[in-house]
């Protein structure tokens, strides 16, 4: 009887506990956000878009910079998606199961987990230096695009396992070839999932400065980039370099430039989400 | 001797007596001895049933025919298995052309998350055929011979998800007899449909072996009996008995096969 209360009891607390701490969350979150709201939404307008970096903050706009993160995003996912999604139908369909698939499983799962500036300094060698693409939006976009890579890979991994044996059982069945059941079944099939995992992935890369900074991206650069091959800057870095201006009105102009990153990722996340739904119902 | 000698040029221009037929076949799951060496001949235009306990072999059996068991991890097999008299694992085969001539309908309905008509047309399309009227009247004729295309006709767009468990095992059967394969493999068909849908795919199989060969698994004996020619007892990976279904129903020769049948073990 006094076991049961004593349970009873921890459970109670544990309950409250949990609750606490999801709050706590939530709270951060809204306070980070609603200071950031204060702070920056006055100064958003169509302007502070469309305008080209200044020294002047009140003339200062995000332009070069945003037009600089879609640069990064097209390119990447041009680069990363081909990639991760063709390693991905190798290793789930095509490899043997074995010794070396296991391992390049385990490597492909702990590069999801390396420090990003890492990627910075591996892009900084091998893109920057030995492919002699300098500090350019395309070197930026195959250094993010490794980055993701893994996280492309695992989730398109998980989204082609999800679609049941007996669909490809059927499709051999029916005389097709291993690459047909893949492109008219499999990748049909998952492509929610996939899309869901790009997505996310790319929404990663939408917020990533460090290794970007290693490459090389500017702090300032007066133009939009117009080819793969300028210099450019991004939101992220864009925010950086305005925080740390000593002058008060760049600081209301980093939480503006903020809000237009979150709301980015934001609407990205939505997107992956919606998605998700979609697919899950159609395979159910 | 010259009646023999005619049946074989009979064989050659329309049909083998043995459509199928399995030399000294082992198989092995690793070292696992599934198979533990059967030979046999199955007939053509004729339904064969194959019975026995769960775990004997009969679907890895019944899967040789059409090489499903090629991407299984660890198999392995020895002997021959012939189809027309021509082995079929030989290096040369092109396993993708086999398995349009083989058919095979699985335990659990499997359409694909497509529509009926994408299903229908699918082992079709990916022969490279595009001529939308032929396949048309292709899914249209498939759909009829299962005797589901009065249901589902208006629907042909809708998703094949959304039929009952027994038309869906229709659609599957009529999706294999769109690539129109000599031979059809079926799996316990129809061990997860109710009673009804059960009749009406037996009923069918009853049609289907005038124009196919059919070689079926059930763990139901009845249905054994009333739709198939001859039946094979399998057991822990050999053929115990093979006869015509009402010697081997009403009078086995082996103990083991009388036991099962009547119910005594399995
Ligand atoms: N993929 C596999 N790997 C290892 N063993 C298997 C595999 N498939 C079947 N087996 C084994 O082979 C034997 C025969 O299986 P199966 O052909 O499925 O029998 P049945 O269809 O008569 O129930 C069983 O003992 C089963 O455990
Ligand atoms: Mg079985």
């Amino acid at each position: 009887m006094n076991n049961i209360k004593a349970n009873r009891l921890k459970d109670q607390i544990f309950k409250y506990w949990g609750i606490a701490c999801t709050l706590l969350g939530l709270v951060l979150l809204a306070i980070f956000i609603g200071s950031i709201l204060i702070d920056g939404l006055q100064r958003i307008d169509w302007d502070f878009i469309t305008s080209l970096p200044s020294r002047k903050a009140e003339r200062a706009g995000i332009y070069t910079a945003l037009m600089g993160s879609v640069w990064v995003l097209v390119l990447t996912t041009l680069i990363a998606l081909p990639l991760g999604i063709a390693a991905a139908i190798y290793l789930e369909e095509y490899a043997k199961k074995g010794r070396l698939s296991s391992l390049l499983e385990v490597n492909i799962s702990n590069l999801a987990g390396v420090p990003s500036i890492i990627y910075g300094l591996l892009g900084l060698e091998i893109f920057v230096r030995v492919a002699e693409m300098g500090s350019s939006v395309l070197a930026g976009s195959f250094t993010l695009a490794l980055l993701i890579l893994p996280i492309v890979i695992v989730s398109t991994r998980e989204a082609i396992k999800a679609v049941p044996q007996s669909v490809r059982d059927a499709s051999f069945a029916l005389g097709a070839s291993k690459w047909q059941t893949v492109a008219r079944q499999l990748l049909p099939a998952s492509f929610g999932g996939i899309l869901t995992g790009v997505i996310l992935a790319l929404s990663r890369a939408v917020g990533e400065t460090a290794p970007l900074i290693v490459i090389g991206a500017l702090t300032y650069v007066p133009f939009a980039p117009e080819s793969p091959m300028d210099e450019f800057s991004v939101l992220p870095i864009q925010i950086f370099n305005w925080i740390s201006r000593p002058q008060e009105g760049f600081e209301v102009n980093a939480a503006a430039a903020i809000i237009i990153l979150l709301l980015i990722t934001f609407l990205m996340n939505g997107i992956a989400v919606f998605f998700r739904n979609k697919w899950q119902k159609k395979l159910g | 001797m010259t009646q023999q000698v005619n049946e074989n040029i009979v064989d050659k221009s329309i049909k083998r007596v043995h459509k199928l037929e399995a030399r000294g076949v082992k198989v092995f799951y690793d070292n696992f001895e599934a198979i533990k060496g059967i030979d046999m001949q199955i007939k053509a235009n004729k339904v064969t049933a194959f019975i026995g306990p769960s775990g004997c072999g009969k679907s890895t059996f019944l899967r040789l025919f059409d090489r499903m068991n090629d991407y299984v991890d660890g198999f392995r097999m020895e002997g021959e298995i012939l189809i027309d008299g021509e082995n079929i694992y030989k290096k040369k085969v092109n396993v993708e052309q086999l398995r349009k001539q083989v058919g095979m309908v699985f335990q659990k309905p499997n359409p694909f998350p497509k529509s009926i008509y994408e299903n229908v047309a699918y082992g079709l399309k990916i022969q490279g055929i595009k001529d939308k009227k032929f396949l048309k009247e292709k899914v249209e004729e498939s759909l009829k011979q299962v005797a589901l295309w009065d249901e589902v006709k208006d629907d042909l767009n809708k998703s094949a998800m959304a039929l009952s468990g027994g038309q869906q095992q229709r659609l599957c059967i009529a999706r294999t007899l769109a690539v129109e394969p000599s031979i059809i493999l079926m799996d316990e068909p129809t061990s997860a449909l109710d009673p009804l849908s059960t009749a009406k795919i037996e009923e069918l199989i009853y049609e289907l072996k005038q124009k196919y060969t059919i070689v079926i698994v059930t763990h139901n004996m009845q249905q054994a009996g009333r739709i198939s020619d001859y039946t094979a007892f399998f057991y822990l990976g050999e053929l115990i008995e093979y006869d015509k279904s009402k010697k081997l129903f009403t009078n086995p020769e082996k103990q083991q096969t009388e036991n099962y049948i009547t119910g005594r073990f399995g």
